[in-house]
């Protein structure tokens, strides 16, 4: 029973972080019709700036700050400069020039930092507090619970309360009209990939120090994780992303609790499979209609 | 409805394809490949004798390449589907090779007739790997099952470490294989061997595929990648001819992966991780989708890349630790940023830009005579 309960807690606290990541692909994919397979690489070099940034100044939270202006530059930057000009026509090619850009990003990465894993800090203790002998959360586990509820909710504000956010779900639901009522339509793009991919780096920034440490490929398998997050939920809805995450961190560390940590791989690709055969428009979306 | 249409634009494939289509006649296609694939052959064969032995390796390699990516060219530019998990396909053949190799080895048989059995052996357990792939991928769209084929790539070599018993782990399993037979001389090349192993088997992959890519089967690989609907209408049973699609293509990347296992005489996961999955969709991007051809491209641009970053690295003065750094990851940004800007300038590969070089001077021509 120990064991379940602090399982259970380990999970939650790890589905946060894939809740927040599985929170930037569905903010792409709502306002572009993209999934973003470079979300992954992209969060890890925000992390090497953060890396970088703590470095030179001692200070975590200087590289916190860092990494959320990295990953707001680098989504603004990736729509601009590579996003804007793709024929959409195929969903082929946005995924295509994603992977090559996960090619790029993971080179330059391997190029000036090495292909070593690093360890990467920690503003708070990560030993669990124990409460009448049962070891349950850690201060680290409450600062991602903390960190993930603020980033959710501020979202939710952002989209549901404000004039930015009514003209950023206007310019993704009806570009064209949006358009003829004002609405800057590209910018509104624009603001969309970088607010997602610095919740990506926000997300990369809480769970490389949980894993092995910062590496190129460090998120590797957690974009796999937080994709299938994003098909539980169903990829429209933001959620049904949080929801997502959670299902599959609590997945992960039963699974690797109670069967092995080298299962858990395996558990994905069964859960995503299972979703997407069962269930493909995700247990909280409409099922889209599209019958052949 | 246009959701899984591949990346060239529509209108080049059609005037391609009516070019391909070319004469009705049926004999004369399967003649014109058996001739292609017959001077192929006799310029590999030359081939084998005029370069040095590495360069031969280098040769056998690139055959193992263009059997994974011409299976490739098929599934995401014949039918419309994206896969980044040939590199697990690969994987499957690799092992299946290997096991049956060290089976043969362990009871003792020898003999040259055992390789083809091991081979044979791997497309059969790659097809059907392929088939429940495949099933599951024909009801996925775009994304979705990008998704899906991503998780199985980076899932599979992560097996090989969780079943270490039957896998050995990261260190892998060694490949037995055969010297070359004594008629062909005592000092005959090892590698030359290899490489005729190697483009033996991809030539004949090659001339199926190149017939079926040109068959009723390939056209209707075509009709379900441009409109399911209208294939639906016009009689086509579309998940069949996906999962068939995905099935031939998983055949001949579990070929590749086998051959790079007897090239490599050992196999281990690191050799099949995501990034390999990565390379080969790259490769048949920067080649040309849709056309074998670009196979061919990508293939002799996986192998070459490599080496010539190898040669940039050793101009450059640095220390070492950096220089390993840039040599490793140098092939990758490259095929990053070639992938990129393919894509936005030249959406139909090198094949593609080749192609329509051909033509706008085949369209000069007669202005001159007139």
């Amino acid at each position: 029973m120990d064991r379940f309960v602090f399982l259970t807690l380990d999970g939650l606290s790890r589905g946060a972080v894939y809740a927040a990541f599985a929170l930037a692909l569905v903010l792409i994919w709502r306002a572009a019709r993209v999934v973003n397979f470079a979300q992954g690489a992209m969060a890890v070099a925000a992390a090497y700036v953060a890396y970088g940034v703590a470095a030179a100044t001692g200070s975590y939270w200087l590289g916190f700050l860092a990494a959320l202006a990295a990953g707001l530059l680098l989504g603004a930057v990736v729509d601009r400069a590579l996003m804007r000009h793709i024929d959409h026509a195929s969903p082929l090619n946005p995924v295509i020039v994603a992977l090559g850009l996960v090619l790029l990003i993971q080179a330059v990465l391997g190029m000036v930092y090495g292909s070593e894993f690093r360890p990467a800090e920690t503003p708070f203790s990560r030993g669990a507090f124990s409460v009448g002998g049962l070891a349950v959360l850690s201060p680290y586990d409450l600062f991602v619970f903390a960190t993930v509820g603020v980033v959710v909710g501020a979202l939710a504000w952002i989209f549901a309360r404000t004039a930015v956010g009514l003209r950023m779900r206007a310019a993704a639901f009806a570009p064209e009209v949006s358009r003829l009522l004002g609405v800057n339509v590209g910018g509104m793009l624009t603001l969309g990939w970088a607010l997602a991919s610095a919740v990506g780096a926000l997300a990369a920034m809480l769970v490389i120090p949980t894993e092995l440490g910062l590496h190129p490929h460090a998120m590797d398998l957690v974009f796999v994780s937080a994709f299938t997050a994003a098909v539980v939920g169903g990829l429209d809805s933001p959620p049904g992303a949080v929801v997502g995450g959670l299902v599959v961190g609590l997945l992960l560390s039963y699974v690797s609790g109670y069967a092995g940590s080298d299962l858990t791989p395996l558990a994905v690709l069964v859960l995503l499979l299972a979703v997407l055969l069962v269930r493909p428009g995700g247990l909280f979306a409409p099922v889209a209609a599209r019958r052949v | 409805m246009s959701a899984t249409r591949a990346a060239t634009p529509p209108r080049q494939h059609s005037a391609d394809e009516a070019r391909q289509a070319g004469p009705p006649h049926r004999g004369g296609t399967l003649l014109r490949h058996l001739a292609v694939v017959a001077v192929a052959g006799l310029l590999v064969f030359g081939l084998s004798y005029a370069v040095e032995p590495f360069r031969n390796f280098q040769l056998a390699t690139v055959a193992a390449y263009l059997c994974a990516t011409a299976g490739l060219t098929v599934l995401t530019g014949l039918n419309g589907q994206l896969s980044l998990g040939h590199g697990a396909l690969m994987a499957t053949g690799a092992y299946t090779v290997a096991f049956g190799q060290n089976a043969f080895a362990d009871r003792g048989f020898t003999g040259h007739w055992l390789l083809p059995i091991s081979l044979a052996a791997a497309v059969l357990t790659t097809v059907v790997v392929g088939a429940v792939v495949g099933v599951a991928a024909a009801r996925l769209r775009g994304p979705y099952l990008a998704g899906v084929t991503l998780a199985v790539a980076v899932v599979v070599p992560a097996l090989t470490v969780t079943f270490d018993g039957v896998f050995n782990g990261e260190q892998g399993l060694s490949v037995p294989v055969e010297p070359p037979p004594l008629a062909l001389g005592a000092y005959f090349p090892y590698e030359r061997w290899q490489l005729w192993i190697a483009a033996g088997a991809t030539l004949l992959a090659l001339l199926l595929l190149a017939n079926l890519v040109r068959s009723r089967y390939g056209r209707t690989f075509r009709a379900v990648r441009d409109d399911e609907v209208a294939a639906r209408l016009a009689g086509i049973h579309v998940a069949r001819t996906q999962v068939l699609a995905f099935v031939v293509s998983a055949a001949t990347a579990g070929l590749g992966g086998a051959l790079l296992a007897v090239l490599a005489q050992s196999v281990s996961p690191g050799a099949f991780s995501l990034t390999l999955s990565l390379f080969l969709l790259m490769a048949v991007v920067i080649g040309g989708l849709g056309r074998l051809a670009g196979a061919v491209w990508g293939a002799v641009l996986l192998v070459a890349l490599p080496d010539l970053s190898h040669s940039v690295t050793e101009l450059l003065t640095l220390s070492p630790a950096a220089a390993q750094r840039l040599e490793g990851n140098l092939p990758l940004a490259i095929f990053g940023v070639t992938l990129i800007v393919v894509m936005i300038a030249a959406p139909g590969g090198v094949q593609g830009l080749l192609s329509r070089l051909g033509r706008a001077l085949l369209a000069r021509r007669p202005g001159r005579r007139s």
